[in-house]
Order: C-alpha cells, then sequence, then structure tokens
C-alpha cells in the first residue's frame, strides 16, 4: 500500500476540514472495500480520516412516527443485533445479515455499502425503496439528497471535496407496509449478486397502495424501477408478474463473468415477483 | 510527513505497545512487529477468514484492519485462547476430530468458532455454518470443523 497519513477526528467539524484541506482524503468505517481498493492501486489516498470516533457517524436510533436515524459508520452487526430497530427494518437488518460474512460484518456499514456506490450494493435497492435519504455535511454546509441520486457510476458518489455522508435516514414505515431485498448469488453467503431486487410496498383494503422498486447489479449504479403504474392494483398474482416484467424492462445489465445480460435480466423478473410477494405478505399481517 | 504512530492496545489481556506505519495492517502489526504468528494470512483481502482475531468484542479480519486503528482497543489473537498449558475445548476438538490438515486456517477458525460459543453456547449446525461462512478451508471439506465445533459446544456446556 501506498504511504498515507491517518487521522481519527471526535468531530464532524474536525473530520471536514481534514477532508477538505486533503482533497485525495477517504474516511475509513469499517475499511472493508476501501482497505482492499486501496491494497490494489485502485485508490491512492493521502489521508485516511478514520470517521468510527465520531458520535453522529455512530448513531443508531429509531424513533416512532419520525424513522431511523443510521449513521454512516454503524457497523452491520449493530443493526440486526438492535432488537428495537431489527423490528421496525427486518428488511434492513436481513441485508445487514448478507453483506459478507461474520467478520466483514463486524466492521463494514451500511453507510460504506453506499458511498463505495458498486452497481451490485446489497443495501442500495432497499435504501432506495424504503424511500432513505442522506444527510451529507461539507465544508459548505450540509445537505439532504435521496439515496438513488447519490450513486452516479461504479465506485463513484456526488460527494464533493471535504463532503462526508453522516447518516442515513428512513422514514416511518406507515401501517400495512413492508420491504424486501432478495439476490441471487451462486453460493450460499458471502458473494456478489448476480443480480438483486430490493421492494417496498404500502397495502390498502387488499390493494397496493404504493409500490417501489430498485435493482442492483443490472446497471452502472443501483436501479429504481418506476413502478407508478402498481398504485391502485390488486395484490394478486397478476400484479406480482407485472412487477416483474417492469423490472425486467428497466434493467440494463451487461454480460460479465457472473452471468450474461439475459440471465440478469430473468433474473430481475423472478426476484422482483419473489420479494414483491413476500412484501405483501408481509404488509397484510403487518399493523 | 513520513512517520510512524505510536499504538498501545491490549493484547490477550496484556497490555502491549508498538510503532507502525498508518498503511500497516493489524495483521502485519500482529505477525511482523510483535512476532505473534500465530494469526495467518492468507487471501489478504477479507474473504479467506485466516487472519480473523478478537477485536473489542466483533471477531474481524484482521488484514482489513489498520494496526493504528487497534489505539486503545481489546485483541484476542489465537496465542490468548488456551487457558496457561491447558488447550480450549475447541483446540482440543479439533485434534480429536482431525478439523484439520495443513493448518494455515484452523487459528481463524478457531478464534471465529471461539467467539460463537461466547455469545450462543448451543449454536445449530446451520448456525455454525452461517457464522463460519466468512473462513475458508481447502482441506477438510468443512463437516470436520464443523463436528469439532459441535464437539466443543457440547464440552463447554458440561
Amino acid at each position: 500500500m501506498k504511504w498515507f497519513d491517518y487521522q481519527a477526528p471526535r468531530t464532524l467539524g474536525e473530520a471536514v476540514e481534514a477532508m477538505t484541506l486533503h482533497p485525495t482524503a477517504r474516511a475509513l468505517a469499517g475499511g472493508t472495500d476501501l482497505l482492499v481498493q486501496m491494497r490494489a492501486g485502485r485508490r491512492t489516498p493521502d489521508l485516511i480520516v478514520d470517521i468510527k470516533k465520531i458520535p453522529e457517524l455512530n448513531q443508531l436510533h429509531y424513533e416512532p412516527g419520525m424513522g431511523l436515524t443510521l449513521g454512516a459508520a454503524v457497523p452491520c452487526y449493530r443493526i440486526y443485533n438492535d432488537t428495537t430497530v431489527s423490528r421496525a427494518y427486518p428488511s434492513l437488518a436481513e441485508v445487514a445479515n448478507i453483506i459478507g460474512g461474520t467478520q466483514i460484518q463486524g466492521r463494514a456499514s451500511i453507510g460504506g455499502n453506499l458511498c463505495n456506490a458498486a452497481p451490485s450494493a446489497d443495501a442500495i435497492p432497499l435504501l432506495i425503496a424504503l424511500g432513505a435519504t442522506c444527510r451529507i455535511l461539507g465544508p459548505g454546509g450540509e445537505r439532504t439528497l435521496p439515496v438513488d441520486q447519490f450513486c452516479v457510476a461504479p465506485g463513484q458518489n456526488v460527494l464533493a471535496t471535504g463532503e462526508l455522508l453522516v447518516s442515513i435516514q428512513i422514514p416511518q414505515s406507515p401501517a400495512s407496509s413492508a420491504a424486501r431485498y432478495l439476490r441471487f448469488i451462486p453460493r450460499n453467503e458471502m458473494d456478489i449478486a448476480v443480480a438483486g431486487a430490493g421492494v417496498y410496498v404500502v397495502m390498502e383494503n387488499g390493494h397496493i397502495q404504493s409500490a417501489k422498486i430498485a435493482l442492483s447489479s443490472v446497471a452502472p449504479t443501483p436501479l429504481p424501477v418506476d413502478a407508478s403504474t402498481l398504485a391502485g392494483q390488486p395484490a394478486d398474482e397478476a400484479t406480482v408478474h407485472k412487477a416483474g416484467e417492469l423490472a425486467a424492462a428497466a434493467a440494463k445489465p451487461i454480460t460479465d463473468m457472473r452471468g450474461t445480460a439475459d440471465y440478469r435480466r430473468h433474473l430481475c423478473a423472478v426476484l422482483t415477483r419473489r420479494a414483491l410477494a413476500s412484501a405483501i405478505a408481509a404488509a397484510k399481517e403487518s399493523k | 510527513m513520513e512517520r510512524k504512530a505510536h499504538v498501545q492496545t491490549t493484547i490477550n489481556g496484556e497490555p502491549a505497545e508498538f510503532l507502525c506505519e498508518p498503511r500497516q495492517s493489524l495483521l502485519e502489526c500482529l505477525r511482523d512487529i510483535l512476532n505473534l504468528t500465530g494469526t495467518k494470512e492468507g487471501c489478504n483481502d477479507g474473504n479467506c477468514g485466516a487472519c480473523t482475531v478478537m477485536m473489542d468484542g466483533r471477531i474481524v479480519t484482521s488484514c482489513l484492519v489498520l494496526g493504528v486503528e487497534a489505539q486503545g482497543s481489546q485483541i484476542t489473537t489465537i496465542e490468548g485462547i488456551a487457558r496457561g498449558n491447558e488447550l480450549h475445548p475447541l483446540q482440543k476438538a479439533f485434534l480429536e476430530e482431525a478439523a484439520l490438515q495443513c493448518g494455515i486456517c484452523t487459528p481463524g477458525f478457531i478464534v471465529a468458532a471461539k467467539a460463537l460459543l461466547d455469545q450462543e453456547p448451543h449454536p445449530t449446525e446451520d448456525r455454525i455454518r452461517w457464522w463460519l461462512a466468512n473462513n475458508l478451508c481447502r482441506c477438510t471439506g468443512y463437516d470436520k470443523i464443523v463436528k469439532a465445533v459441535q464437539k466443543a459446544a457440547a464440552e463447554v456446556n458440561l
């Protein structure tokens, strides 16, 4: 690894200042993507800013009626070990439990999964489906951005020099709603999605009031799918089938070592159908 | 400015300090600076789990931790698993069940499995396999490892 300096600031202000002074600086949370990239020479920061000592980055707080504040450095295990959060956002706990293995989940954060901006990131389609927003702090002040606008290209996000992802805000889910992320991998665990689908559905009297779909590994960035035509439809097999067709039509997959474009498009339909059917069933039970 | 960092930490219950470059991983610091060579380097990118250590109550792949991040933390390596001259039940079970051949993955498996048994004394086979998914073994085919963990779990809970 190329030489770099290391700082572990205790406040947001110090972190933003350090990252502003060093335009190539990278923020370090779990390091499970960053250190691999640095070792491979794909990123060569002159400064690593360890953000894990900053209280705001470690916040994991659910406020009924308001939603969840998920600090950008909160490691995955804290999400699924938190019974309040797991109960309020079971789909988030589930996705935190499939990113990497136990050791990776001890370090890796959902905020890091987002900042790393991989097309295959498992958490991002779910965050998009849940309507999550990013709280970003930089030398010019604070801004918020919907998660679906955060990734701009493979491995690239919108953060400008000196900017830091502080937290992800996930809105309160209404009654009779549920979300689900499903991915396809050739192994049982510890693998990168060939394709993945995150869905969110709000039910009303047996009908879909609103639904959201987003896909992984089938476009340069995690891909939101326009699912507005599902609103008002009965929650039956025909509607679920239609959701799968919407996803397959929206996908822009490539052929690579993990799968062909045709196969990925097919997976989008299957995964979206299964995720939506599962979310509908869960939403009917949730109060 | 290129200068080394002074890191103060606790390793296997004993205070430890070392000088390292910020770019050195915790794995390199353990092996090359502190001569704690029980922790093994496998893939060096977080996939194989050979370098697993406990850090502040969680298992981590030490190749994906910077040495400087160990400042003020509690680290347990394979060298801290035996109770004095008495092997830990997991270590005995790995020997008795022949849960190792070349042995490179073994320290990582034992540190990871101990973390599981410490928090869940009665894990199911599925749970053991899921927990250990971040540890790769190219010799045993895993069944013997899972059996050893089950045997140790029974013994730990006697």
